[in-house]
């Protein structure tokens, strides 16, 4: 045991000092020499209940299995308010950091790199032959003056839309497509379901469900490359395109439930599923809650893209990153190998209902959700998510929440969709 | 005048029979119908916490929040209770909470017992000052100085001084408890008659003497305010919790573990998560059972005289 | 008489006496009684001086110096990036925005509704429970037990109890007041941008009303029956008895509470997390500005708010303070 130990230590050693030294060529590959990094491997996770706990002890089975040797903690905390963010700010402030934590991939991760508090992996995206398996707009999307600082271990979709099958019945609407090339054809969909008694056809949640239809309406009315413009100061949040897609999020939060305010995107689903509403646009988590309840696809549910966003992939990931400063480096190394990994993305997003950000995998037996998305994955135009994190900082999102919400309980009248425009243009400046 | 301890203690008042009722009591039954209808208002909440708990995931949802559970199911408060591989126990977590926060509130209500002794009889100069600044400290917005306090926490954690945990955790009760332990038991102390005091002095006991020898005995009644006090609080505290519970799992108190129930991020288990509450709340409502009329005497003795 | 010393003692005392000289000195000095007077005090008191010194007010101090600077980012927290005193600008970005000011109004309403109704509770239920009844025991615990419910799970349940939903699709309490007879009473709850932050303070007069009841009882167990009997015999009405026995007993009471509640009230954020959201406009309140800030790594707005926050609790405590100093003397 004594000299084992002695020898992974050297070897982790090794490793620090030759990620000082040359950060472009790796060579430990902890791949080929799996037990080689030793010790404890402490990451900030908030995937602490539930399903994403569950994926999350899939990958811990992995790393027991690559690397029996290293200790797995998550010291991470969901808090109250958010994922956690602020603990592990402050305990990255206070010089504790972890070895590795989740962030989701994009503009989130920024807050992290400006603080140097994240290292350059691109090495490691050529040492895991990530760049062959992931799909070029997306590594595009993470990279940043030619680097990467994030590894992506499961890929969700935004722009989808729920309906159930029985509502449509009673709206007299298609029960076998939930797809609209746009939002007006969508509104006049809405109108049906109003005109056949259901009063609020469009079920939605509290500030940031409404955020997440307010990026689905900006995908609908922008083109991709407009749309990914409004990051990067190339499209004026105060031009014409963005005003038309702001009458519309007035126009659609027009027949969404009065206790919008008071629920999660959850109980607003079940209003779906109990024909009080017909449709429902949601993050494509939403198939675990229908599982949960027993209901099957085609039979209870639909799903499309939703409106005017076919072609498009409201992308919005979970990723890790390696903590500059962290106290094992090398089991920070081995976790992202990990995460990336085959074995990893396979058991973590078959369990969480995600689909893996490796396009390698064989989803033949996934659901068919799952193999839907990921088909749009490979192909489409992959566009960041705004409530995400992947085209809003931190800062960003809280001020598009603040302006959202601000918007919604108050009248739908031309002044104040102009104050909006005027706040999402600020936040953006 | 003296304190009566046996009243005192047990907030009885001597029941006076000399008022004979005559005839129907309307005061009587408006008592009654407020406090009725009161229990009301006050178990409303505590309904819709049962009732969920026995739902099943599909069920527990807030339109469905006044109806019974389609099916009964005990599979929430057995989720909470042991824990699975996607939820941490409670039952743990309860366990890690107690050791926590019984020492945080006796060492608190010592500390708050000395305080308000000095305070209220030792006339220095600069005492109401001290006071003051002392009382002040209560009402510091925490999250304001979480940053430099977390430093200061984590330097402590390096140097092998502290662990994070219970012991951070205690530390920080009992120095955030002090404004109001000392402000409990000041107020009560300055009811203490000084021919008590006196008379120990004259017997040639120093401070220390007529603390240990006088004051403490008498000091019941508020150690049972002070204690209900810092339990509750320390018992439902998040925010240290979060910040300096250490590992999720392992180290921290119930809250966060009820947090984790409440939040997954993406999915919630409303059941299981009403069944923990109900489980974590068990222990504190068990603490106003037992001391309750304790708490009414203590309150009464003068603690709360401002 | 007295044993003739040994010579090995008398040596001892004589070396030591200019050490017994001056403590005796010392213990008669009208100089230093002071200091013997207010010595063992101030020791016992010191460990308190200290902790407080240092979590309370060196914090503080460095709350109002981070609130001066212009450390907006992560990068700038962790000293990746170089920050610059900017004085008061950050106050008065704070205080010409119309978003803090809706949530300093929001406070104000909400303090005053909190306070105002546990109040009245709690002085309700202790005078219905003071003719003691059989079954006081039952229903103190009763009315104690919602401050033992953890606020994380209490805000999902009152979450759902505040569903603004009305009519046909009414749930939680507005469906509760049509089944029996009071729909008018039903409103939208949280959403009213102007007065939706009051409905916030029910799940907080929920949980602290018991704690107001049990010091109202003790306020009314104190007042003595024969207080009470004098009152009556010298003819006073059970009006002019309350007004003129009861409620001065009672003042000192509620002044305390006041200041209880008021603490809570100002720091209140957990309660409206769990109620509605952090974003949610029509309950924003400082606190959670502050928390918003802090998460988007905006240390000197956050501390900003905080300082703020001291300062409006300063205004009200530092005169209930000086009171309570004046009252001591």
């Amino acid at each position: 045991m004594r000299p084992r130990k002695i020898i992974a230590a050297l070897a982790g050693a090794a490793l620090v000092l030759s990620m000082a030294a040359c950060t472009k060529d790796p060579v430990v590959d902890p791949t080929g020499d799996p037990g080689a990094a030793t010790g404890q491997l402490e990451i900030f996770s908030w995937w602490t209940a539930g399903s994403e706990a569950l994926g999350l002890a899939e990958l811990v089975k992995v790393l027991n299995d690559k690397y029996p040797d290293i200790t797995f903690v998550n010291n991470g905390a969901s808090t109250g308010g958010g994922s956690g963010k602020d603990v592990l700010q402050t305990r990255m402030a206070a010089g504790q950091p972890p070895d590795s934590f989740q962030v989701h991939a994009g503009a989130e991760a920024q807050d992290y790199i400006t603080a140097k508090q994240l290292e350059d992996v691109s090495y490691l995206y050529s040492e895991f032959k990530l760049n062959d398996v992931f799909p070029t707009d997306l590594v595009d999307m993470l990279t940043k003056d030619g680097k990467i600082y994030t590894i992506p271990s499961n890929v969700h979709r935004s722009n989808v839309v729920w309906a159930s099958i029985a509502a449509l019945e009673k709206a007299g609407l298609s029960t076998t497509d939930a797809y609209y090339d746009s939002i007006d054809s969508f509104i006049a969909a809405l109108d049906k379901a109003k005109a056949a008694g259901i009063e609020f056809p469009l079920a939605i949640g509290t500030t940031w469900c409404q955020v997440h239809l307010l990026e689905t309406v900006l995908m609908a009315d922008l083109t991709p490359a407009q749309y990914r413009g409004l990051f990067d100061g190339t499209t004026d949040w105060r031009g014409a395109e963005v005003k038309k897609a702001l009458d519309h999020f007035a126009k659609l939060m027009s027949y969404t439930n009065a206790d919008r305010g008071d629920l999660d995107w959850e109980p607003a689903l079940v209003k779906v599923l109990d024909a009080n509403a017909v449709f429902t646009v949601m993050g494509d988590w939403t198939p675990a809650a229908l599982d949960a309840r027993n209901l099957k696809e085609g039979v209870d549910w639909l799903w499309a893209p939703s409106p005017g966003t076919k072609g498009i992939y409201g992308f919005l990931a979970d990723s890790f990153g390696l903590t500059t400063g962290g106290p094992n480096p090398a089991a920070g190394k081995a976790w992202l190998d990990v995460i990336s990994s085959k074995e990893g993305q396979t058991g973590f997003n078959q369990v969480k209902g995600s689909i893996p950000a490796r396009t390698d995998i064989d989803l033949s037996t996934w659901s068919n959700y799952q193999q839907g998305a990921s088909e749009s994955f490979k192909n489409d135009a992959i566009v960041p998510s705004i409530q995400h994190g992947a085209a809003a900082t931190i800062a960003q999102g809280n001020d598009t929440g603040a302006a959202v919400s601000k918007f919604t309980v108050s009248p739908m009248a031309e002044a104040n969709i102009a104050t909006l425009q005027e706040e999402l243009a600020k936040a953006y400046a | 005048m003296s304190i009566d301890t046996t009243t005192v203690l047990t907030g009885k008042r001597t029941e006076s029979k000399s008022v004979t009722k005559q005839g129907f009591d309307w005061g009587r039954l408006a008592r009654y119908l407020i406090l009725l209808i009161s229990l009301v208002f006050v178990l409303i909440p505590v309904y819709v916490l049962l009732v969920t708990s026995f739902k099943s995931v599909g069920d527990a949802d807030p339109s469905r929040a006044w109806a019974f559970p389609l099916n009964w199911s005990i599979q929430s408060w057995i989720t909470a209770w042991k824990g699975t591989t996607a939820m941490p126990s409670v039952a743990a977590a309860l366990g890690r909470t107690a050791m926590m926060v019984i020492p945080a509130s006796i060492i608190s209500a010592f500390l708050g017992s000395m305080n308000g002794f000095v305070l209220s009889r030792w006339r220095f100069p600069g005492a109401n000052i001290v006071f003051t600044l002392i009382l002040f400290g209560m009402f510091i917005p925490y999250q304001a100085v979480m940053v430099p306090l977390f430093k200061m926490m984590a330097s402590l954690w390096t140097a092998k001084l502290l662990v994070p945990g219970a012991p951070t955790l205690i530390l920080l009760h009992v120095v955030y408890g002090i404004p109001i332990t000392t402000l409990i038991f000041r107020n009560y102390y300055q009811n203490v008659p000084q021919e008590l005091i006196e008379a120990a002095r004259v017997d040639g006991a120093g401070m220390l003497g007529t603390y240990a020898r006088v004051v403490l005995p008498i000091s019941i009644p508020s150690f049972v305010v002070v204690l209900i006090w810092q339990f509750t609080s320390a018992w439902n505290d998040f925010l240290f919790a979060v910040f300096f519970g250490g590992n999720p799992q392992t180290q921290s108190p119930v809250t966060v573990t009820l947090n984790h129930l409440a939040h997954g991020s993406m999915l919630s288990d409303y059941g299981a998560s009403m069944a923990g509450a109900l489980i974590a709340s068990v222990p504190t409502l068990l603490i106003y059972i037992v001391l309750g009329r304790y708490f009414v005497g203590g309150l009464m003795a003068g603690s709360v005289k401002g | 008489m007295v044993k003739s010393r040994p010579k090995f003692v008398m040596f001892l005392i004589r070396l030591f006496a200019p050490i017994t000289r001056a403590y005796r000195a010392y213990v008669t000095s009208p100089k230093t009684r002071k200091l013997r007077k207010y010595g063992p005090p101030i020791l016992l008191l010191s460990p308190s001086i200290i902790l407080v010194g240092i979590f309370v007010y060196t914090l503080i101090g460095r709350s109002i110096s981070m609130s001066m600077t212009d450390s907006y980012t992560f990068a700038q927290m962790v000293g990746a990036v170089p920050t610059e005193t900017v004085w008061f600008d950050n106050y008065v970005t704070l205080l010409t925005s119309e978003n803090f000011l809706h949530s300093l109004q929001n406070l104000l309403l909400y303090t005053v509704v909190f306070i105002a109704g546990t109040l009245v509770m709690g002085f309700i239920w202790a005078w219905a429970l003071d003719r003691r009844s059989r079954a006081e025991g039952i229903f103190r615990s009763l009315y104690l037990f919602p401050m033992a419910v953890s606020s994380v799970a209490a805000g999902v349940v009152w979450r759902w109890l505040l569903n603004a939903n009305q009519g046909n699709q009414a749930s939680g309490l507005n469906r509760l007041f049509q089944n029996i007879g009071l729909g008018f009473l039903q409103n939208g709850w949280t959403t009213n941008v102007t007065f939706g932050i009051t409905a916030i303070a029910l799940p907080a007069i929920w949980q602290m009303s018991g704690y107001v009841m049990a010091l109202f009882l003790a306020g009314f167990r104190g007042i003595s029956d024969d207080m009470r009997e004098a009152a009556r015999v010298d003819g006073a009405s059970e009006w002019q008895l309350y007004r003129h026995v009861l409620f001065p007993q009672l003042s000192p009471i509620a002044l305390s509470a006041l200041i209880i509640l008021g603490h809570m009230s100002l720091k209140v954020f957990d309660l409206v997390v769990a109620v509605t959201d952090k974003h949610f406009y029509p309950t924003q309140v400082p606190a959670i500005t502050m928390y918003n800030y802090m998460n988007a790594g905006n240390y000197a707005m956050a501390s900003a708010v905080g300082v703020i926050l001291l300062v409006i609790i300063a205004i009200f405590i530092v005169p209930y303070l000086i009171h309570v100093g004046k009252e001591a003397k």
